[in-house]
């Protein structure tokens, strides 16, 4: 397998393609290191842990459905149980006062994941596709409900809490305030995004991706596409338990909830609309989702509907999610052919967002009406005030909507267009250097 | 950079509100007002909105207005921690919760965290309706204060009432199967066994929490066991579906509840034609004459189209954190904790009711309420033309239980 | 003992036929288009709705007739102007596509109709208990749910096996690229299969919608069920559809009948360690894992029988 892979491998890349991949690293970090220092209140800094958390939960999904091919409804299992395992083993750690500080328990949760990866997914991962997201689905459900039922260990729907500071202190840290873990998360996400990066470099990685791409000829080669799916789903169960261990360290409670479909959903939503071709896609992703959903339940009380449709467009026009939206573009940056593109995206942009204010003034009116129909027609929503009652409401909403789409369709088209002509500009630009 | 960018565009909004003054009396409320649980969650952000506009037609709180800042936690206990997080950065220093009681336990235990690591800056914690008893027993904090009564003095006031009922010789049991379902479950076993040896309990039911549309199999063992009564701390859809399933075939019993006069428990109770025959242990019900709940009860009709207040206990909150401030003459949390302990208060139903020092747990009369077909006059619910009607009356003092907290006091 | 038995048999074919009102339409879509339709359960949501309103206005009987049309004609819809496109960009994109659409319509509902449950009546026509076994009655709604399912389930299986749409169709559960190059309009195939099977969906939510209860979260409550029939019965096999829903209406129900748990299995020969640390699987009875057994089956199935009871294509 050595000698395969080292013949196999890419060329090693020049010392300056090198030194530009370290400085990301670096500064990345310095970015991590310095973000407190911008924003200080407790709510910011919660909110970063918590993305750094769902960024790890991201990448280690995303190497099972954009590495490996395999879409599964059950990740959040192995995030769960990681999850549980560290709160049990904070309190037990603290109780027996053993030598063992905070930082060291995420490692904890990955080996839980990974055991119990390891143990299941010998038998899911023997088919991909429909099945094994069956079985994924399946398996979700069956540990999810058992965790209702299994109190001693998963304590019933209440859950399970520790005090995260009554464990060792490291150098006077006692993680209690909010700004230690979120130190403690961006270590943790720093080396876990940094590891999963490197296994996509590695031989197992690109042998993921052939048996995501064509299993058949994978075996031809002389591999199991079996094992490789297995090592594959080991190694997002692990990262999985580092990311459920980092979220029960923070909220110092584990809960069913950590094992629930919802789970499960928001790391699939995430990882997808970020963009699963690209290793940045579910980072991305994960920023967006945690974001939005953080932010949006404050600006509007049907976020999940403006959530519902935001997934289906990104399906339908950006299957390639965000990053894929912005990748695309890239052979026009080397070209320096960007420019042309910008303004029919301006002029196909106007109509669009029209449009999405259009259904945006349709429906908070109309919850207006369904929700709250005997008070103030005066509402606000996304911090804008207008009058739901008003006739002059429901034509500007409507007048939004069938104007900007029909201009929309057609200023898009055009984008089409002129994208078709620029990219084969670019190439033949880019050919001819 | 684009990452940084983000970030910032996230977070800048929540600077802006840090750096709003404190000039009113800011309540977090922190419940589901999307998803599954928002239709309860969105009675009880109603109901607070009209205590806040209520109390501030008085002069608000020591010259300040109330404002209720709504925090949607999607029933979920790890992001009720993020909305109360939140909720503290925009100056909140109380919080109001009630919808389930695993958020309460992850809230309450956040409160006495953030307490214990940031003093000078604490938060009070106000459970109107998450009735495990735990929160006032083994895990009570002297940062949680409780007005609802917790499920042991429900079933203890209750079994109260059914000792003195000498038709019930069979009970079944039929409960959710988590921990507020299994309490019920365990206390009606061990009060009616105490109070009652010669009643039977021919089944002991526990189903999964609202998963399960079609309750025909558990009627048919209930009929096949024999019971003359159900107990039942089955609420929403579990408990109007039970119902709906006992109707359709024909089961003939009377039904102990805690919940029936949750939303949707009436419209079930009618639809099934079950005249009399649902019994609920309540804090107040609208037709009661005491107090000043009757001209609540209008005024609160009056502005959200017929509903009625399904929260007396919230209205006992309110006014009570309005009288405590007032006598700690401060705002500041700790001083209206330590006003709050020990206080008593003459609720909104009429009768005298006291926080308990011991645990905080607030002690009030409790009805034995009967639903049905009414006098002329009486208020009905959910427009069914039936209502709640008084059956029996159990005064403070038989439902105080002992407590096994220990109050670790600042 | 008899009696539970006759009234849970009952129960249990009751509550299959319900599933199987709605795994027809599923299972007929997943076969045609290899999607699972993850927002099947939302269709069915729909229809509940649907028939509230309508019969609120024009009575039960035309909602009966309409709501599964208008719901047929948005599924109809869906596939047209939403699935289509997505399909050039493979499986997952459509599956995420539906399950975004579940989502969606979930709010939507909510929006309309609000969270709590709304009143759907039974038709007074049907409002009587049809007869009674063992001093319990049996609505005869619920009879007329047992009849409409047979009749749906006769009627799919003769225009499967008897019509020209029916051959089309048949013939693209198993080579569903042959139709294709044999120069049948697929497109209009897929549109008309989706949206038949949506108002099929539409239908058991307009007879299910008064019997159980219509709420925004019932799309949510029988969604998974759903899959474990369409898997369990086998791909792509109607007859196998209807004898997966029978049997876990059956498991479910007599499950719920059942009080045996391990500790009252051996009473006091119990073993010591099994009131310690085993304790919750210990004392845990049939009767509480029910709801979660069709789970523990799909699973099973997928191990061991990958194309499922009567299926004839893997998974």
């Amino acid at each position: 397998m050595r000698d395969l892979a080292a013949t196999a491998a890419p060329p090693l890349p020049a010392l300056a393609d090198k030194l530009k991949f370290y400085a990301i690293w670096v500064v990345v970090a310095l970015v991590l290191l310095l973000l407190p220092k911008l924003f200080a209140t407790g709510g910011s800094l919660t909110t970063f842990s918590l993305i750094g958390i769902s960024i790890i939960f991201a990448l280690s999904y995303n190497i099972l459905l954009g590495q490996t091919g395999m879409l599964s409804f059950g990740h959040a299992v192995y995030y769960g149980l990681g999850g549980f395992l560290a709160i049990h083993a904070i309190n037990i750690i603290g109780a027996n006062k053993w030598p063992i500080p905070l930082p060291l328990v995420p490692l904890i949760g990955g080996v839980t994941g990974l055991f119990f990866a390891a143990l299941i997914g010998w038998v899911s991962t023997q088919r991909s596709g429909t099945a094994f997201a069956m079985i994924s689905l399946g398996l979700a459900e069956l540990v999810a409900s058992s965790a209702l039922i299994l109190r001693t260990f998963f304590g019933g729907e209440a859950g399970v809490s520790a005090n995260r500071t009554k464990l060792l202190k490291v150098f006077g840290f006692n993680f209690g305030p909010q700004i230690q873990i979120y130190y403690l998360v961006a270590a943790w996400t720093l080396i876990a995004v940094i590891a999963m990066y490197a296994l996509t470099r590695t031989p197992l990685g690109r042998m993921c991706n052939a048996v995501r791409d064509n299993p058949e000829r994978v075996q031809f080669v002389g591999y199991d596409p079996h094992v490789v799916r297995y090592l594959a789903f080991c190694f997002a169960g692990f990262f999985a338990g580092i990311a459920g261990s980092l979220a029960a360290i923070n909220f110092e409670i584990a809960n069913s909830a950590y094992l629930g479909a919802v789970q499960s959903g928001t790391v699939l939503f995430a990882a997808y609309i970020g963009g699963i071709g690209f290793f940045i896609g579910p980072i991305v992703g994960a920023i967006f989702v945690t974001v939005l959903s953080l932010g949006l339940s404050d600006l509007t009380t049907v976020w999940q509907l403006y959530f519902g449709l935001f997934f289906i467009a990104v399906v339908m026009f950006a299957p390639g999610g965000i990053t894929g939206l912005l990748m695309m573009h890239r052979p026009l940056i080397k070209a320096g052919m960007l420019t042309r593109m910008l303004p029919s995206y301006l002029i196909a942009l106007l109509p669009t967002l029209a449009l999405i204010t259009g259904l945006m003034l349709a429906i908070e009116t109309t919850v207006h009406y369904t929700v709250n129909p005997g008070e103030d027609p005066h509402v606000k929503a996304f911090g804008i005030p207008f009058n739901a009652a008003s006739s002059i409401t429901w034509l500007v909403a409507a007048a939004l909507i069938v104007g900007g789409f029909a201009l929309a369709r057609i200023s898009w088209r055009r984008t089409a267009h002129v994208w078709d002509e620029t990219l084969t500009a670019a190439r033949a630009k880019v050919h001819a250097t | 950079m684009n990452r940084l960018v983000m970030i910032a565009a996230l977070a800048l909004p929540m600077l802006g509100t840090a750096a709003m003054a404190q000039e009113t009396v800011k309540i977090g409320y922190i419940d589901p007002l999307s998803g599954g649980g928002a239709s309860v969650g969105e009675v009880g952000l109603k109901t607070f909105q009209f205590l806040a506009e209520e109390q501030n037609a008085k002069g608000g709180i020591l010259g300040k207005k109330v404002e209720i800042v709504p925090l949607d936690n999607k029933t979920n206990p790890q992001e009720s921690l993020i909305q109360a997080q939140k909720a503290i950065d925009a100056g909140v220093r109380y919080v109001t919760q009630g919808n389930g009681s695993s958020v309460a336990g992850a809230l309450s235990d956040f409160i006495t965290k953030y307490n214990e690591r940031n003093p000078g800056k604490e938060v009070l914690y106000f459970n109107y309706a998450a009735v495990d008893p735990v929160l006032t027993n083994e895990k009570c904090s002297f940062w949680h204060f409780r007005w609802d009564a917790n499920s042991d003095i429900k079933m203890e006031a209750l079994t109260n009432y059914m000792k003195t009922v000498p038709a019930i010789k069979k009970v079944y049991l039929i409960n959710q199967d988590y921990s507020f379902g299994q309490s019920v479950r365990t206390q009606a076993r061990a009060m009616l066994g105490a109070k009652r040896p010669d009643i039977q309990i021919v089944g002991d039911e526990l189903h999964p929490l609202l998963k399960i549309s079609d309750f025909a199999p558990y009627i048919a063992k209930i009929k096949a066991s024999g019971a003359d009564t159900v107990v039942t701390g089955n609420w929403g859809q579990d408990f109007a579906l039970l119902l709906k399933a006992a109707a359709d075939s024909g089961l003939k019993v009377n039904w102990y509840t805690y919940y029936a006069g949750g939303t949707g428990g009436p419209t079930a109770i009618k639809q099934a034609g079950l005249n009399d025959q649902v019994y609920g242990i309540v804090e107040g019900i609208p037709n009661l004459k005491g107090g000043d709940g009757q001209a609540f009860e209008k005024a609160f009709r009056a502005k959200y189209d017929g509903q009625t207040n399904v929260y007396p206990r919230a209205v006992n909150e309110m006014r009570m954190f309005a009288a405590a401030a007032e006598k700690a003459k401060s705002l500041e949390p700790v001083k209206v904790a330590q006003a709050l302990e020990g206080m008593d208060f003459e609720v909104l139903n009429g009768g005298k009711a006291t926080m308990r020092k011991d645990d905080h747990q607030f002690f009030q009369p409790m009805y034995i309420a009967q639903f049905g077909e009414l006098k002329a006059g009486e208020f009905d619910e959910e427009k069914t033309g039936w209502g709640w009607k008084t059956v029996a009356t159990i005064d403070t003092a038989q439902t105080m239980l002992p407590t096994t907290c220990k109050m670790e006091r600042p | 003992m008899l009696e539970l038995i006759v009234i849970s048999t009952l129960n249990g074919v009751l509550y299959g036929m319900l599933l199987f009102l709605m795994a027809s339409g599923l299972t007929v879509i997943f076969s045609m288009l290899g999607v699972l339709n993850f927002a099947h359960a939302s269709f069915y949501m729909l229809g509940a709705f649907f028939g509230f309103q309508i019969s609120r206005w024009v009575g039960f009987w035309p909602a009966l007739l309409i709501a599964p049309i208008l719901a047929g004609a948005i599924g109809a819809a869906v596939e047209r102007y939403g699935l289509r496109p997505v399909h050039k960009n493979g499986h997952v994109a459509e599956l995420l596509f539906t399950f975004g659409l579940a989502f969606a319509i979930e709010e939507i509902v909510q929006i309309i109709w609000g969270k709590s449950p709304v009143d759907f009546r039974v038709p007074p026509l049907l409002d009587f208990p049809a007869f009674t076994i063992f001093s319990t009655n049996y609505p005869a709604f619920k009879m007329f749910m047992l009849a409409v399912s047979i009749a749906i389930f006769v009627g799919l299986l003769l225009v499967l096996k008897k019509t020209r749409i029916g051959l089309i169709v048949q013939a693209a559960l198993t080579h569903p690229n042959m139709v294709g190059h044999l120069g049948h309009n697929v497109g209009r195939i897929f549109m008309l299969v989706f949206g038949v099977g949506t108002a099929l969906a539409a239908v058991a939510g307009v007879i299910a919608g008064p019997a159980l209860v219509t709420q925004s979260n019932m799309a949510g409550l029988l969604g998974p069920i759903l899959f474990v029939v369409v898997v369990v019965g086998g791909l792509g096999s109607l007859p196998g559809a209807f004898v997966a829903s029978l049997l876990i209406g059956l498991v479910q129900t007599f499950a719920v009948s059942m009080n045996g748990s391990l500790a009252g299995a051996f009473g006091p020969l119990g073993p010591d360690w099994a009131s310690s640390w085993v304790a919750d699987i210990w004392s845990v009875t049939i009767a509480q894992v029910a709801p979660i057994m069709p789970y523990l089956l799909l699973v099973l199935i997928l191990i061991f029988r990958p194309m499922g009871l009567l299926g004839t294509r893997d998974t």
